[in-house]
């Protein structure tokens, strides 16, 4: 980028982004557009914005929606419940209705006397309205409060980052206003780099065999659900606790529980493992 | 892609976010397409249509190599300036070529080879008003041969699916009606007659909405199927896993329906057609999965079941339009691509129930099939 009159993105210590993550945040962060992300599970879709807010020096606001949330609540939220026990038994004054109205994340971003980077996390879990209803908000970056006739204004246009495992599609208008990048599985090199920044003081020959394992259990298609980086991650913390030795690996692949989540993956894996030990003595098992 | 999109790449162009083609092949793909469903396609479009700018791209590359460390910079004289003014991109990309063939090794200052520092119009941490940039920070692959690997073509839409694909297609079906006990606060209501009552609060309950979509899966295994067996049982997976039907039947049958379906691939236990029909209401959404390929005489004739022990009474062609006939909606999925529908008997089942290819996108139009009010 020739023009690089904005805070850039450069990747922070603990998270490896690829160039062109890099390139999608900065081109979001510059045109002041929403950026919205998507990728298979456990490729760091909400780790993203943790380093992004460390990586440009700004805090996060995390909104996790979930399947009932609604777009009303990350703007404010009016506590009526609380106002009619207040009126009931009366130890405040009710006519300050401000006192009731308390600011979602969305509100908490806009009013902050600093930049921050917003982060609405899965989105798709949400009604399929959810994201359409936000679109003023997102645009504008600045809603009304009708019941104290208030005007919430962003002072600072926040970094929004938005992301979504593709469960509902999104609607198109709200695409139209977004910067979109889907996150590849990373390849080998990537993967490494990222285990590295993990795992800094990791060995060799652990890290290739532990590789090369890896990536040949992610290309067997049978799988119902493929180990991802986050699996990657934890499996090799508990080979690094087990202390088991490289030569190992490939062979055992020991606490394969790590890497496998389901029940019949697990079983297909170690029916097919017992196989081919039991091979190497001359007995057929079973297929 | 819509006028929205367009006029935010034009923003991100006049604001000067691009440097080279990798940078725009970036920024293009992320205003403009907002589903990896369709980054296959934009590459093949990026490579058509930038197939030509290949070779100044590829001059870089070896540039790249010489272009290691960064000398100072000069600053040139105004006449010089003013002569590299009158140059256009055009132009500067034929002299660095022509430069290129004539150079041969690594050139650092100067005023006419390609290299580090000085005034030639070529090379980086030079300058010159007019110059091309070479190399520099962005490294490694440039957007045309990014284009060409076509990376994503595994996340187009109608190619073949994965179990929660199928999942999220099948979230489709549904029909919410209020059902079973009285567990929701109906909140409108106990608005209302709290107030009726003065603001003495009184909570008013009612059913929740559930869905009421039936699904019968009649599925073709064995024989022609073979070689369709994953993506059938995907499928299968993913109906079976879907938690939120009222109600999900399955059953077997092969090569054609006849006088009986089986509740178990080895075919070992039946159930005769004629009694699914009397059973089933005919609400029960029916989806039929299978190649419909088989010999005319396999569906047309009595006894024509491609197994003795069948000895169908009835030809296959009589039981599926009666169940064509029974139920009020059904589809037939085909995991065969539809260049080879063009057969006998996948054009006679072809007529009698909606066909649609089983990928992503056939089973999206299925879905919506089967939901259409009749």
């Amino acid at each position: 980028m020739i023009n690089k009159d904005f805070d850039q993105f450069k990747g922070s210590s603990d998270y490896v982004a690829s160039e062109d993550l890099r390139n999608a945040v900065n081109v979001s962060i510059a045109l002041k557009r929403p950026l919205l992300v998507r990728g298979e599970p456990g490729t760091g879709k909400t780790l993203l914005a943790h380093s992004i807010a460390r990586g440009i020096g700004k805090s996060l606001i995390i909104w996790n929606i979930k399947s009932t949330t609604k777009a009303q609540e990350g703007l404010y939220v009016y506590d009526t419940v609380q106002r009619l026990n207040d009126s009931r038994f009366g130890d405040r004054d009710i006519s300050d209705i401000k006192q009731y109205i308390k600011l979602g994340k969305l509100g908490e971003a806009f009013v902050s006397p600093e930049q921050v980077v917003l982060l609405i996390d899965e989105i798709d879990k949400a009604d399929l309205e959810f994201p359409n209803d936000l679109l003023n908000e997102l645009d504008e970056m600045s809603f009304y409060i009708p019941e104290t006739g208030e005007v919430i204004t962003a002072k600072h246009r926040p970094i929004v980052i938005i992301t979504s495992n593709a469960e509902k599609e999104l609607p198109d208008a709200f695409l139209r206003r977004c910067i979109f990048h889907y996150i590849e599985f990373p390849g080998p090199e990537l993967m490494a780099e990222i285990v590295k920044v993990h795992f800094p003081d990791i060995q060799q020959n652990l890290l290739r065999e532990a590789l090369k394992t890896f990536y040949m259990l992610r290309n067997v298609d049978d799988f119902r659900k493929k180990p991802s980086t986050a699996e990657m991650i934890d499996w090799i913390n508990a080979l690094m606790a087990g202390g088991i030795s490289h030569e190992n690996i490939s062979k055992e692949i020991p606490f394969a529980g790590a890497l496998l989540k389901k029940e019949t993956d697990y079983n297909y894996f170690m029916n097919s493992l017992l196989n081919k030990k039991l091979s190497t003595y001359g007995i057929k098992w079973r297929d | 892609m819509s006028i929205t999109e367009w006029m935010t790449l034009m923003e991100a162009l006049s604001q000067g976010y691009i440097a080279n083609l990798d940078d725009f092949y970036y920024l293009a793909r992320a205003i403009l397409v907002k589903s990896e469903a369709y980054y296959d396609q934009y590459d093949v479009a990026f490579q058509e249509y930038f197939k030509g700018v290949e070779s100044p791209a590829e001059i870089t590359e070896q540039i790249l190599d010489w272009l290691k460390d960064p000398v100072n910079r000069m600053v040139l004289s105004e006449e010089e300036k003013a002569l590299f003014d009158s140059m256009d991109f055009d132009e500067l990309l034929k002299e660095l070529e022509k430069r290129l063939r004539e150079q041969t090794g690594q050139h650092d200052g100067g005023g006419y080879w390609i290299g580090r520092g000085g005034t030639s119009p070529f090379g980086h941490s030079g300058y010159h008003p007019a110059g091309i940039r070479i190399g520099g920070e962005s490294g490694g692959r440039h957007a045309v041969q990014i284009a060409q690997e076509r990376r994503f073509k595994n996340y187009r839409s109608d190619l073949t699916l994965d179990v929660r694909q199928v999942k999220l297609a099948l979230r489709g079906l549904r029909q919410l009606s209020r059902i079973g006990t009285e567990d929701e606060l109906d909140l409108e209501k106990t608005i209302d007659t709290t107030a009726k009552n003065a603001g003495d609060i009184e909570l008013v309950w009612r059913r929740s909405r559930k869905n009421a979509v039936k699904l019968l899966l009649l599925m073709d295994v064995g024989g022609s199927m073979n070689p369709h067996i994953q993506v059938c049982s995907r499928l299968f997976s993913a109906a079976h896993s879907a938690s939120h039907f009222k109600e999900f039947r399955y059953f077997y049958f092969h090569n054609c329906i006849y006088d009986y379906l089986y509740t178990d691939i080895e075919r070992s236990e039946a159930i005769s057609t004629s009694y699914l029909l009397h059973v089933f209401e005919p609400d029960h959404k029916v989806v039929l999965v299978g190649d419909a390929r088989m010999a005319t005489y396999e569906l047309l004739n009595r006894y024509g079941a491609i197994y003795y022990y069948e000895q169908n009474e009835t030809p296959g062609i009589v039981w599926l339009k009666q169940i064509a006939e029974h139920f009020t909606h059904c589809v037939w999925l085909n995991p065969e691509e539809t260049y080879f529908w063009n057969h006998p008997t996948v054009l006679m089942i072809g007529k009698l129930f909606p066909m649609f290819e089983l990928t992503l996108e056939g089973l999206n139009q299925a879905i919506k099939k089967l939901m259409v009010k009749k």
